[in-house]
């Protein structure tokens, strides 16, 4: 299909060594013996736990539940003992650990109960909602946005695009290659039960863009054909796109494929469109269609220090390790574990790392490969970092102010709309790591805005315990005044000389102390009274205690 | 005859302009917050009074009176950026006097050691201890600020200070400088590759 392609500002044209991974097809990982399942393995709140050590778990059995609108649920990807719930290394840039849950597989590999299909054209949308937030299907692709959240737009924004991301225009990455490759009837399924969903009731369907880079043309006539033989023609097409990277940045995609462009700080449904990753929709097919909830994935995993890079399909959990144990990893020239593409992945130093849902590849590179970074010299203000940025931002600029921590500077000149895609530091001349100059920059940004709420919340609480002590305060006062006025009263009864028969004594002195003590009552009802409705929140608390 | 007219056409045009202006000004007048909220609002508000006054507030208030705006540690360097901003004043370094800035810590309660005596709970300026008389207390991580108020009153000396724990969710990238430093091959993952192309360029 021809389309008015729109072309996006930058862009660069590293080398793509995607061939070293797309020479044999997909193969099953063996099962490991140990899954480490990390609870945050998406953006949003962690997921909870149901599990304790010691459980029997089977195959698809619902381990830890979302919590929260933006969270996932979590499932046993084979069946096995919990051995624990302790700290592991997680995927994340920092070296960290992280809450995981960890099983012990019986290399049984026995399913549990499965969900029950669904014919997504008989049920409904929200039925079918609910089946991809039980499945637990986060992006696959990226930085693993719950998908439930994103296929319900809000209201007010009317989706008329599907896109799907089938770019993949960062260098070694070929899971979704092979996946459109070799079960595309998945992917148009997939993409055919999500755009069902984002139908309007009674509307036109969405009109659907399978995006993909026009360096996999197999893939793309396969998709081609399957949509043919699935009679799709009129709703779904296949449209190849100039390869460059980062075609497949969301921005960038959409800019290519419809000419509208994102705004600031906005998501795409604010222009009527709907992004999604190609894995993401298989993952939607196998959640629907057969039940299944997103326990593996197909990851590259490549690099020159493997014999045999190659795609697998892997259960969600399994240490890498063991993954590049299968792959003949040598040892001695790995040089640099990245999982992600070199572009925008993370490097990580602990081989027992699991895969993650949105773990695309590994990449065991050699010092050839991806050589250590050479040290940085000045910036020459050649400005072939603002030609090849893709936001069309200044990333000169951006490095300065990042470096001299200029935050505002940096704000204004639009840093947050950096994709931190790399392609700045690419380029550059002087070997200046600029994106970690920008993510440092917005680490620091986004630390001093908590830092505000926090003080702000901060200062409403001394101010509300400041004025429950002032009442408190005065509440002791008034107390006191009054203990003194009855002391002094009783005094001067006691001067009085006392009258012939002690009953009549004893009960005036008796009607005094009542008097006093209805006083007080009465006084302290008037005192709460005011006190209550500016009693706040952490104040209550205290007083409950 | 002309040059008395033209004065005059110059004398009432001033007065018109200058009689729209000053209803302008009034009129139009921005509400702006007391300067001292705005000091205040800057303030990281942790009450610990290491600036020497108790508490933020009344330190803001000096400032406003023209105190020194490099005394409160917590805030330390960025408190100060801000309030030169704001002052237009010149950005200078932390007052060693009042103490260094140091990482974010919160106040930890040794349980089995609590006596209950409620003493740290009166000494908390926002509430984030909980515990009755006679009771074990425990201290609420998400609302201290880590302000140190509570280690003195203890009889027992069981609340520490410990640093706030890093996570994968506070974590962010230091200045690559720093990072440099540290010798992280991770540094750089977005640099050259060095692919067949490279090769066969360089050929
Ligand atoms: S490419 Fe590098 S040297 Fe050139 S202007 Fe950008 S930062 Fe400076
Ligand atoms: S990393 Fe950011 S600044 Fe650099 S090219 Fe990409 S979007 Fe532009
Ligand atoms: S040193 Fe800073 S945080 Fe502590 S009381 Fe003074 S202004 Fe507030
Ligand atoms: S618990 Fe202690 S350190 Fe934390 S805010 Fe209260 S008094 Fe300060």
């Amino acid at each position: 299909m021809n389309r008015g392609l729109r072309d996006f500002h930058g862009g660069i044209h590293p080398p793509e060594n995607k061939d070293l991974s797309t020479q044999v097809a997909i193969e099953t990982a063996p099962i490991p013996d140990k899954l480490v399942l990390p609870l945050q393995q998406h953006v949003g709140q962690q997921s909870k736990a149901l599990v304790s050590e010691g459980d029997y778990v089977l195959k698809g059995q619902l381990i830890a539940a979302a919590e929260g609108y933006v969270s996932t649920a979590l499932h046993a990807p084979t069946s096995g003992v919990i051995a624990s719930i302790q700290n592991a290394s997680i995927p994340h840039p920092s070296g960290l650990s992280g809450s995981c849950i960890i099983i012990e597989s019986d290399r049984k590999d026995e399913w549990g109960k499965r969900l029950q299909p669904l014919d997504y054209e008989k049920v409904d949308v929200s039925e079918l909602l609910k089946r991809i937030r039980e499945a637990g299907i986060a992006g696959l692709g990226g930085a693993g946005f719950p998908t439930s959240v994103k296929l319900n737009p809000s209201a007010e924004n009317t989706i008329v695009t599907l896109i799907i991301n089938a770019a993949e225009c960062e260098p070694y990455i070929t899971a979704d290659d092979m996946l459109m490759r070799e079960r595309s009837e998945q992917v148009i399924k997939g993409i055919q039960i999500i755009a069902h969903m984002l139908k309007p009731v009674g509307c036109l369907p969405v009109e659907c863009l399978i995006g993909i880079e026009d360096n996999k043309p197999e893939a793309a006539e396969t998709l081609e054909q399957t949509v043919k033989q699935l009679h799709l023609e009129h709703e779904i097409s296949v449209v190849r796109i100039p390869t460059k990277y980062p075609s497949g940045g969301e921005k960038q995609l959409i800019q290519i494929l419809t000419g509208k462009e994102v705004p600031n700080g906005g998501i795409p449904a604010d222009v009527g469109i709907v992004c999604q990753n190609l894995g993401t929709a298989v993952a939607v097919y196998k959640a629907v269609a057969l039940g299944e909830p997103l326990i593996s994935r197909i990851t590259t995993l490549t690099g020159r220090a493997l014999e045999h890079p190659k795609n697998l399909e892997v259960l969600i959990g399994t240490p890498i390790r063991s993954l590049l144990n299968h792959c003949g990893l040598q040892q001695i020239k790995l040089n640099r574990l990245i999982i992600g593409g070199p572009m925008m992945g993370v490097t990580i130093n602990d081989l027992d790392t699991p895969i993650i849902k949105s773990t695309n590849c590994v990449l065991a590179s050699t010092s050839e490969e991806l050589p250590n970074p050479t040290p940085q010299q000045a910036c020459i203000r050649c400005g072939m970092c603002a030609e090849a940025c893709p936001a069309s931002l200044l990333p000169q600029q951006l490095y300065w102010y990042s470096k001299t921590k200029d935050f505002d500077k940096a704000l204004n000149h639009n840093l947050l709309d950096c994709i931190e895609c790399g392609a700045c530091t690419y380029v550059c001349p002087s070997h200046i790591p600029l994106v970690q100059y920008y993510r440092f920059a917005k680490g620091e940004i986004r630390a001093q805005e908590h830092d505000h709420t926090k003080s702000e919340h901060a200062k409403q609480r001394f101010e509300a315990r400041q004025h429950r002590l002032a009442e408190e305060a005065a509440q002791k006062e008034a107390k006191r005044r009054e203990r003194s006025k009855a002391a002094k009263l009783r005094q001067q009864k006691a001067t009085i000389p006392p009258h012939n028969s002690e009953s009549e004594s004893n009960s005036e002195d008796k009607a005094a102390v009542i008097q006093a003590a209805l006083e007080r009552v009465k006084s302290k009802k008037d005192k709460t009274s005011k006190l209550t409705p500016e009693v706040s929140n952490g104040s209550a608390a205290r007083e409950e205690e | 005859m002309s040059i008395v007219s033209a004065i005059l056409v110059l004398l009432l045009l001033a007065m018109v302009f200058g009689a729209v202006l000053g209803f302008a000004a009034i009129r139009f007048r921005v509400a702006e917050d007391p300067i001292v909220d705005q000091i205040d609002n800057i303030l990281p508000q942790t009450q610990c009074g290491q600036c020497g006054y108790p508490g933020c507030r009344p330190y803001a208030e000096a400032i406003a009176n023209g105190d020194a705006i490099n005394k409160c540690p917590p805030g330390g360097e960025s408190t100060i950026q801000e309030l030169a901003d704001l002052l237009g004043r010149e950005v200078i370094p932390l007052d060693a006097e009042q103490g260094i800035e140091e990482g974010k810590t919160v106040a930890y309660i040794r349980e089995a050691e609590c006596i209950g005596c409620t003493k740290c709970i009166q000494a908390c300026p926002v509430d984030a201890i909980l515990g009755a008389a006679k009771l074990m207390h425990t201290i609420i991580i998400d609302e201290c600020t880590g302000c140190d108020l509570c280690v003195d009153p203890c009889p027992v000396d069981c609340i520490e200070m410990v640093p706030l724990r890093k996570t994968a969710k506070n974590w962010y990238w230091q200045h690559p400088e720093i990072e440099v430093e540290l010798n992280r091959k991770e540094l750089i993952t977005s640099d050259k590759i060095a692919g067949e192309a490279d090769r066969e360029n360089a050929a």
